[in-house]
């Protein structure tokens, strides 16, 4: 009976990878990573081959890059330093405390931290922003990254951080050199993890980065992405050539998402498989 | 509590005053007084829970890195006390070495990277002197012969004997003068272990050796003086000869005699 | 002479206190978050606040061109929906959770090869559940499932409504497929952290596999399961994507599961940007306040629940 339960949870996947692959592919053409979105087209204005009625994915492209590239640089730094914390001084109630938020903040839900950053940053500035949206994206991979490098950490045998402090290294060198060394590719991992999360958010960005049917304009301008294009263009009408952008640009997300999680699988198995050793 | 008659009129090398240690009150150490002398070999035995590791672990400012931990008096390595307020916890254990129990070599370290860890990560960067010191560190431990070859293996690659031995090069890279091991034969082979008491008769002429043992016979065959725990005291400290065949302890009789332990 | 607990513990190298200090002011960072979090969605909604208290959860006129923002069709939207995807999710879930850790092999095989595929599930971006939701799921709740459930239980209100696949019962149901991931993965942390002892011991009193689950396994792990379901709750509750496109986006209260309506996330994506005046902005930025706090709560309390079962803080999604 149980196992009636693993089929039914199993068969919406297939059907989405499915129909994301069959109605994704025919839009992919090299056009589809060069070019922005076509406008509307009816179903006899395509038959006629008219060129506006074809486009592709670039603003989403470069604005997903732009955005959870930036994301990145603020959210690796900050969620490294609080899983170091975590970790290393576990014993302090600030880290009880901040651990229990970090867990907290890695399920909320993402419309609220969109929304939060809507409030700070773009009323301020009055203007839906690439910033904006990339600051919103870092909220969300923190918890993410913060909480494997506390795992990873934690793994490192006691022994090792003593065998180092016992040579007379102090502490800090320790947790650099020994430590954070030997725990790196879970650290690896979390920021492979956080990015895919990242990239396949849309709803903190509709409210922080919103959308241009262009590459980015400026850090402070109004922002496209990959996201943002299938929720637009997939709900903004019965279009054949936009319902077809948003399949294409769907099996491009998911495609890039495979391709992130097969690099995490690839660092756990070499952690596995034994580490080379450096001279 | 006396001190071996051979003892007396010698400058010890590490003496305790009082030491006690323990977690939040709950006192595992219960004040030793100790004195240790150099280059010898001293063996810290008894049951388990006796102290001996704690005891081994406040000499090098080890116990204190454990949240909760807490040590009460002096220690004195030549006539310095390392828990002084002023003393620099790093530059004590600079001059202290530790082998542990299980081999800890680093794993992401190559064999030669390994050895001279304690050099490297506080700022070595002169080749040719780490070469010397990977080299005659790894004689010293009875080890070059057998790595010379692979230094750039893993040191994870090396069995557990040699990377015992590893772990000792690594100790001795950093030219400490005292060498704390902690029952360092407990995860061996009876051969990797032969070989490990055989380099300790050997080191004991640059090193001062303190050596956790719950092994009697390892005790009797590798050391010169043995300090016997109970239940954080110390209840006899002789030469192992003596204490041996002649405990003046009736505690440290049962024990040798296996009546507990 | 005491090595005090606070003193030179461990070393004195400046490095050590450079160190902590940075490491420690990223922890302090996470906790600013949270709290900054509540600060501006408290003060990005005053306006809303301030003209409409407590009606703005009671109420149920929602009317952009009148200024009228009030938000309980769209608190039972999110209610009927999470209930669906409740409903339907924690058997599959709890199902999956006990076919992987009870039944097959933990590491190897099919049973592994199983279980990476339902956390496969959760690693596609719910945008594309949502797409596909629109494009596949709403025709065949439209043209199958929908008029079917309408002519056998159309008796009850809860079913009487135009099916047109747009409606709350298609949300649920996508809700349901994002929320398995979710529970199937705590309740299965959760199982594992059941003593063997207790399973051997029905076992030699002549259970079957299933009884064996049932009675000794399933109470013992009863609270784990319970914040499983909670965490799946909350789950349901702050999924926006998904929701949007199939939702029926519809601002009436909602007379039937198979009827039009919203929820507080997905009103809040589609309703931006279609005015832009400083009240609605405040009310939208109050259902967040709203969605905020009910988010607290669940994800406190269920923590509570795992915590104590598992003692992990380990949760994948």
């Amino acid at each position: 009976m149980v196992i009636l339960a693993v089929v039914i949870a199993i068969i919406p996947l297939i059907l989405v990878v499915w129909d994301v692959v069959s109605q994704g592919l025919p839009a992919i053409t090299l056009n589809f990573f060069t070019h922005n979105p076509p406008s509307p087209c009816s179903q006899s204005q395509i038959a006629t081959g008219s060129a506006m009625c074809w486009g592709g994915i670039l603003n989403g492209i470069e604005g997903s890059l732009l955005m959870v590239g930036m994301a990145t640089l603020i959210a690796v730094p900050v969620g490294i330093g609080a899983g170091i914390y975590f970790s290393e001084w576990p014993e302090s109630r600030l880290s009880f405390l901040s651990s229990f938020t970090n867990d907290v903040l890695a399920e909320f839900p993402t419309i609220t931290i969109g929304l939060f950053i809507f409030v700070l940053i773009v009323e301020t500035t009055r203007t839906f922003s690439a910033v904006a949206g990339a600051t919103s994206l870092a909220i969300i991979m923190l918890p993410i990254v913060a909480r494997t490098t506390e795992e990873s950490l934690k793994l490192v045998p006691t022994t090792l951080r003593e065998a180092s402090m016992a040579l007379g290294i102090p502490r800090w060198k320790t947790i650099f050199r020994i430590v954070i060394s030997t725990g790196r590719s879970g650290l690896a991992t979390g920021i492979l993890l956080a990015i895919a999360r990242a990239a396949g958010e849309t709803a903190p960005l509709v409210v922080t980065a919103g959308y241009l049917n262009f590459p980015p304009t400026g850090l402070f301008q109004p922002t496209a992405s990959i996201p943002y294009i299938i929720y637009n263009f997939g709900t903004g009408g019965d279009y054949a050539n936009w319902t077809t952008t948003a399949w294409g640009a769907a099996l491009s997300l998911v495609v890039f998402m495979l391709i992130l999680n097969l690099s995490v699988k690839f660092f756990i198995g070499r952690k596995f498989a034994g580490v080379r050793a450096e001279i | 509590m006396t001190e071996p008659r051979s003892l007396s009129g010698v400058q010890p090398k590490f003496e305790t005053k009082g030491l006690k240690a323990g977690f939040r009150s709950n006192w595992v150490l219960k004040g030793i007084d100790l004195k240790i002398p150099p280059n010898k070999v001293t063996a810290v035995m008894g049951p388990s829970g006796c102290g001996k590791t704690t005891f081994v672990r406040c000499l090098n400012r080890l116990h204190e890195l454990t949240p909760g931990a807490v040590v009460e008096g002096e220690a004195l390595l030549d006539g310095e006390n390392i828990y002084d307020k002023n003393a620099d916890p790093v530059a004590v254990r600079r001059r202290i070495g530790m082998v542990f129990q299980k081999p800890n070599p680093f794993p992401t370290m190559s064999i030669y990277h390994n050895v001279v860890a304690g050099l490297t990560l506080n700022g070595e960067r002169d080749r040719k002197k780490l070469d010397h010191a990977a080299e005659q560190s790894l004689r010293g431990a009875y080890l070059w012969d057998e790595v010379k070859d692979k230094l750039t293996n893993s040191g994870a690659s090396l069995s557990g004997g040699q990377q015992q031995r590893l772990c000792i090069a690594r100790a001795l890279a950093v030219e400490p003068e005292v060498l704390l091991m902690d029952e360092p034969c407990s995860a061996l082979d009876p051969t990797a272990t032969a070989k490990i008491e055989e380099l300790i008769a050997q080191l004991k002429r640059d090193y001062t050796i303190i050596i956790v043992t719950h092994n009697l016979q390892q005790a009797s065959r590798v050391s010169d003086y043995t300090a016997f725990f109970y239940l954080g005291k110390l209840i006899e400290y002789d030469e192992t000869a003596t204490l041996f065949e002649n405990p003046k302890e009736e505690l440290t009789e049962r024990y040798i005699t296996g009546k507990f332990g | 002479m005491t090595a005090s607990p606070k003193g030179n513990r461990g070393s004195r190298s400046k490095g050590d206190l450079v160190l902590k200090v940075v490491v420690g002011a990223a922890a302090v960072g996470v906790i600013a978050i949270l709290v900054g979090l509540g600060i501006e969605l408290t003060s990005g909604s005053w306006l809303s606040i301030k003209t409409f208290g407590l009606g703005f959860i009671t109420g149920s006129t929602w009317d952009p061109y009148h200024d009228i923002f009030n938000v309980f069709p769209f608190i039972l939207g999110t209610l009927i929906t999470s209930a669906i995807a409740l409903l339907l999710g924690l058997p599959i879930g709890l199902g999956v959770a006990i076919f992987l850790s009870e039944r097959a092999g933990r590491t190897r095989g099919l049973g592994a090869a199983l279980g990476s595929l339902v956390e496969l599930l959760a690693a596609v971006p719910s945008v594309i559940y949502g797409l596909w939701g629109l494009l596949v799921l709403v025709p065949i709740m439209r043209e199958y499932i929908e008029p079917t459930l309408k002519t056998y239980l159309g008796f009850t209100q809860l079913f009487n409504a135009a099916p047109f696949g747009l409606d709350l019962l298609t949300a649920g149901v996508v809700l349901t497929i994002m929320i398995i991931p979710t529970i199937s993965a705590v309740s299965r942390d959760v199982l594992n952290a059941v003593p063997n002892s207790q399973r051997e011991a029905m076992y030699s009193l002549g259970a079957t596999d299933w009884e064996v689950t049932r009675k000794a396994v399933l109470p013992y792990a009863r609270s784990g399961i319970f914040g499983a379901t909670i965490l799946g709750l909350g789950r349901a509750v702050g999924e926006t994507m998904a929701v949007t496109f199939v939702v029926g986006n519809a601002t009436a209260i909602p007379t039937s599961i198979i009827s039009p309506g919203y929820t507080l996330t997905s009103l809040i994506v589609n309703q931006f940007g279609t005015t832009t005046d400083p009240l609605s902005d405040a009310a939208l930025v109050e259902v967040g306040l709203v969605l905020f706090m009910l988010a607290l709560v669940i994800n406190f309390f269920a923590r509570l629940l795992v915590w104590r079962m598992t003692r992990s803080t380990r949760f994948r999604v």
